[in-house]
């Protein structure tokens, strides 16, 4: 399937998802499913980075922070809608994403991932020391009370275009994927050194690849001072983002954009639910636990899970 | 001067303390098939290193065709026609052996030649079939036997249609017969007409591959001469045989 | 601001007796990862398990936390074997250990701040010891002897590793499979089993350092977080593996961060060693030391 075909069925599925999700009446659903497609985005942003240049960020947060930050600090100063602020965001956090990785992807992998935490905790340090944006107290951003497209309420909206961005960013990763530069970046994953020298301009592939996936990361962010009408650094920043990021393309399976979708809305769904039935802390345990008990015993993920199955019923 | 592919001149390199490399001087005319042998150690792989960027020598000069590269990084080298197989081979192990190909070609062989996209499989193919594992286009990379591995490493290096090719003992460790299927291979880059460095310690296959060849030991150029030149060489034996 | 001597002296006096501390909290992470080369992202991790173990039986009997944590870094070691060997066979043998071996250790040590909060909640804990409150005063300068002790002992306990390293058969057999393992094999050592006793030596000095930490200041089960900056930003400004570049690293560190309290506030902290990490690893990776 080409690339312009995908993304016109995955723009439609999406628009079709949004309208249909109207009908339901539990209002749970919306902030739920708002957070699950959180996840979707930050997984499949991670995974162009992570699962298929195989440079694992660590600061996942700090890019989701920079779009919800860059929402807040241009609603205070301009007061700009949506509709501008989530380009902006997204291209603060790509901007990001190649200051860091123009810094520290000449290094080792390993490197780069302490570099990227280091990178989170500076950030945050500074966003809670900026007062223009509410720095530890917070910042309020009110909901519009006019909610466009003759929506109920203004989640419904949040919610849709968190919608379309999924999709858009499950677009971005596929078309990568199947390029010459995802060739590139998977050779780059596979054996640095070898890459090189079969040509691949590895360093420029991997500042590319932290620019994308940084953007995209922003651009899960660019939302979520409306989501509760309300932003604080902790939150923002929360490590839980960061983990998760990791966690649920390694569940699913890092080397397809498949993996990341299904990661997210396994592990997110499964959140969601033990959040609400026993508390928030044991859900971080559990993501924990399922990320390791995945990174020694099915490192491959689900989809390694079904490519394995596949081979073997060829056999 | 002009009939010069590669020049390696006054080449040092330095570890520290230790020197890997004492003034290293090499010439590669176009074509040319020139052995490279030395004891372990001798500092073989680590002139391979510096003349394709891996590695940055303190002192000399490299120069491919007439132009210094000293400042150009790996994946330059490779595409201007300076392409090396590793010792130790180093597949892309999530692709097949026809995908780990795609990679020189899309990345590095497109600077000499038009290869359009949908041409590139077939053009793998080709060049699985001229080393022998066109059976074997879509297995594992990861799963392949030694000599296949070797060959896949050489097939990878050729894909990238270089002038000049840097064989980094593709031969060790292998049966007779499998050493002469190296040797094959490696003779049809004459009919290409690739330059070929071979470094080796299977000596027959030296001897008989070679035009010309040069003798590394602990850092020093010995030696630089015609094979049998070179077999008779007292230095060159005391330093393989010892004092 | 008006900067007296007495403050810039007791900021230089904290900044040297946290960089003592600073050297023990970071000397396991020279080791596993300096040394090693395994990414012990956990490290942080262990250091707070040890500072809430030496809560619990500080809580319970009374004794000095510190002689606590001496007395069970035994089972801070046998934790530190059974960790590596898990390491090695899911990844170092199969050649992952460096996307999957850190997504690991980055799991460890979430999971090991999540059971924390599980059983302790997120209050701050602190130990009741001899010298908790007590200050030597020389004339304008103030001695915090809660900074004094485990600097002392930080010390002794750096300096006691470099001397094993460099004077005992199992310390220099470290030192080698840093350089070369085959080396070691050929001489009839297994060098896998050298790197399980120096990787659980590493998780050792964390516990112990754990014991520091809880005397200095209260704890609570997120602050290791802080702690993964401090650690590896002192690793690789002491030049990856060398002790001494530990130790003269985290003297800097120490200042830098007691200047940056001091003079700017408290809240820019963290900042510092994060900061100071990027920064080294963005323009001089071999560190101030390094080779």
């Amino acid at each position: 399937m080409s690339n312009r075909l995908f993304a016109v069925v995955a723009i439609a599925i999406a628009l079709a998802i949004a309208a249909a999700s109207q009908l339901i009446a539990n209002e749970y659903f919306f902030s739920a499913a708002y957070t699950v497609l959180l996840y979707v985005i930050l997984a499949t942003a991670w995974n162009i980075l992570g699962g298929y240049t195989g440079y694992v960020n660590f600061g996942s947060a700090a890019f989701f922070a920079i779009g919800a930050y860059t929402t807040v600090a241009l609603f205070y100063a301009f007061k700009l809608p949506l509709l501008v602020t989530v380009p902006a965001g997204t291209a603060v956090a790509g901007l990001a994403g190649l200051g860091l990785g123009y810094l520290t992807l000449r290094l080792r992998g390993v490197f780069f991932a302490i570099a990227s935490l280091a990178f989170a905790v500076v950030l945050f340090t500074f966003v809670v020391n900026w007062d223009f944006v509410g720095g530890a107290r917070g910042a309020y951003v009110l909901q519009p009370s006019e909610v466009p497209f003759g929506l109920p309420r203004y989640i419904h909206l949040l919610y849709s275009v968190m919608v379309l961005m999924a999709a858009l960013a499950l677009v971005v990763a596929r078309a990568i994927e199947k390029s010459a530069i995802g060739r590139g970046l998977a050779a780059i994953r596979d054996d640095e050194l070898a890459a090189e020298s079969a040509g691949v301009p590895t360093l420029k592939l991997k500042i590319f690849s932290a620019t994308v996936s940084g953007a995209l990361m922003g651009m899960a962010g660019t939302t979520f001072p409306y989501y509760l009408s309300y932003i604080e650094p902790s939150s923002a920043f929360s490590l839980s983002y960061s983990v998760n990021s990791i966690a649920m393309p390694l569940i699913g399976g890092m080397m397809s954009w498949m993996g990341p979708l299904i990661g997210a809305v396994l592990l997110g769904t499964v959140q969601q639910l033990v959040q609400v039935t026993i508390s928030s802390a044991w859900n971080l345990l559990i993501v924990g636990v399922l990320l390791v008990l995945f990174v020694t015993l099915a490192p491959n993920g689900i989809m390694g899970w079904v490519e394995a199955w596949r081979q073997r019923r060829h056999r | 001067m002009s009939n010069t592919l590669l020049e390696v001149k006054g080449v040092t390199k330095r570890f520290g303390g230790f020197t890997a490399l004492e003034s290293v001087d090499l010439v590669v005319r176009p074509g040319e098939r020139l052995g490279l042998i030395g004891p372990n150690g001798s500092g073989k792989s680590t002139l391979v290193n510096c003349i394709c960027g891996v590695l940055r020598n303190e002192e000399g000069v490299i120069r491919f065709e007439g132009r210094d590269i000293g400042a150009q990084p790996t994946h330059r080298r490779t595409r201007l026609g300076l392409a090396r197989s590793f010792q130790i081979p180093k597949p892309f192990v999530s692709m097949s052996v026809l995908d780990n190909l795609r990679i020189p070609l899309l990345y590095a062989a497109r600077q000499h030649e038009k290869l359009a996209t949908d041409r590139i499989a077939d053009e793998a193919m080709r060049i699985l079939r001229q080393v022998g594992l066109a059976d074997k286009a879509q297995a594992r990379s990861g799963g392949l036997t030694q000599v296949d591995m070797r060959k896949l490493e050489l097939a990878r290096a050729m894909a990238a249609k270089p002038k000049l090719l840097i064989s980094d003992e593709a031969m060790a460790g292998l049966s007779a017969s499998e050493v002469d299927d190296i040797l094959a291979l490696l003779s049809q880059l004459k009919q290409q007409g690739v330059a070929v460095i071979m470094i080796e310690h299977v000596m027959r296959a030296v001897m008989k591959f070679s035009e010309r060849v040069a003798v590394l030991v602990a850092g020093r150029k010995i030696a630089d001469d015609d094979p049998q030149a070179i077999a008779a060489n007292p230095d060159v034996v005391r330093a393989y045989l010892g004092e | 601001m008006e900067i007296s001597p007495a403050l810039l002296f007791n900021a230089i006096i904290a900044g040297l007796l946290l960089g003592g501390f600073y050297a023990a909290v970071s000397v396991g992470i020279s080791i596993s990862f300096g040394m090693l080369d395994v990414v012990n992202i956990a490290h942080p991790g262990f250091i707070i398990l040890g500072s809430y173990i030496a809560y619990i039986v500080n809580s319970q009997y009374g004794f000095d936390p510190i002689l606590i944590s001496l007395a069970l870094s035994p089972l801070f070691f046998l934790l530190g074997m059974a960790l590596y060997r898990v390491y090695y066979l899911c990844f170092e043998k199969r050649g992952q250990e460096s996307l999957r071996g850190l997504a690991f250790f980055f799991g460890i040590l979430f999971i090991t701040e999540v059971v924390l909060i599980l059983v302790f909640g997120v209050d701050y804990r602190t130990v009741k010891s001899v010298y908790a409150e007590t200050t030597l005063r020389l004339g304008v300068l103030d001695f915090p002897l809660r900074l004094v002790v485990p600097f002392l002992v930080s010390v002794a306990m750096v300096v006691g590793i470099q001397l094993f390293l460099t004077h005992t058969f199992f310390g220099r057999a470290v030192l080698a499979v840093a350089q070369d393992p085959l080396a070691l094999r050929l001489m009839g050592v297994n060098p896998v089993r050298i790197k399980q006793f120096a990787f659980a030596l590493s998780i050792a000095t964390a516990g112990i350092a754990g014991a520091f930490l809880i005397v200095i200041q209260p704890v609570e089960p997120s602050i290791g977080r802080e702690y993964i900056g401090l650690v590896f930003a002192v690793c690789v400004l002491g030049g990856m593996g060398s002790i001494w570049g530990t130790l003269l690293a985290a003297f800097v560190l120490g200042l830098a961060e007691s200047f940056t309290s001091t003079f700017f506030g408290p809240s820019w902290a963290p900042a510092v060693s994060f900061g100071l990490l990027l920064a080294t690893l963005a323009f001089r990776p071999s560190g101030l030391f390094g080779r």
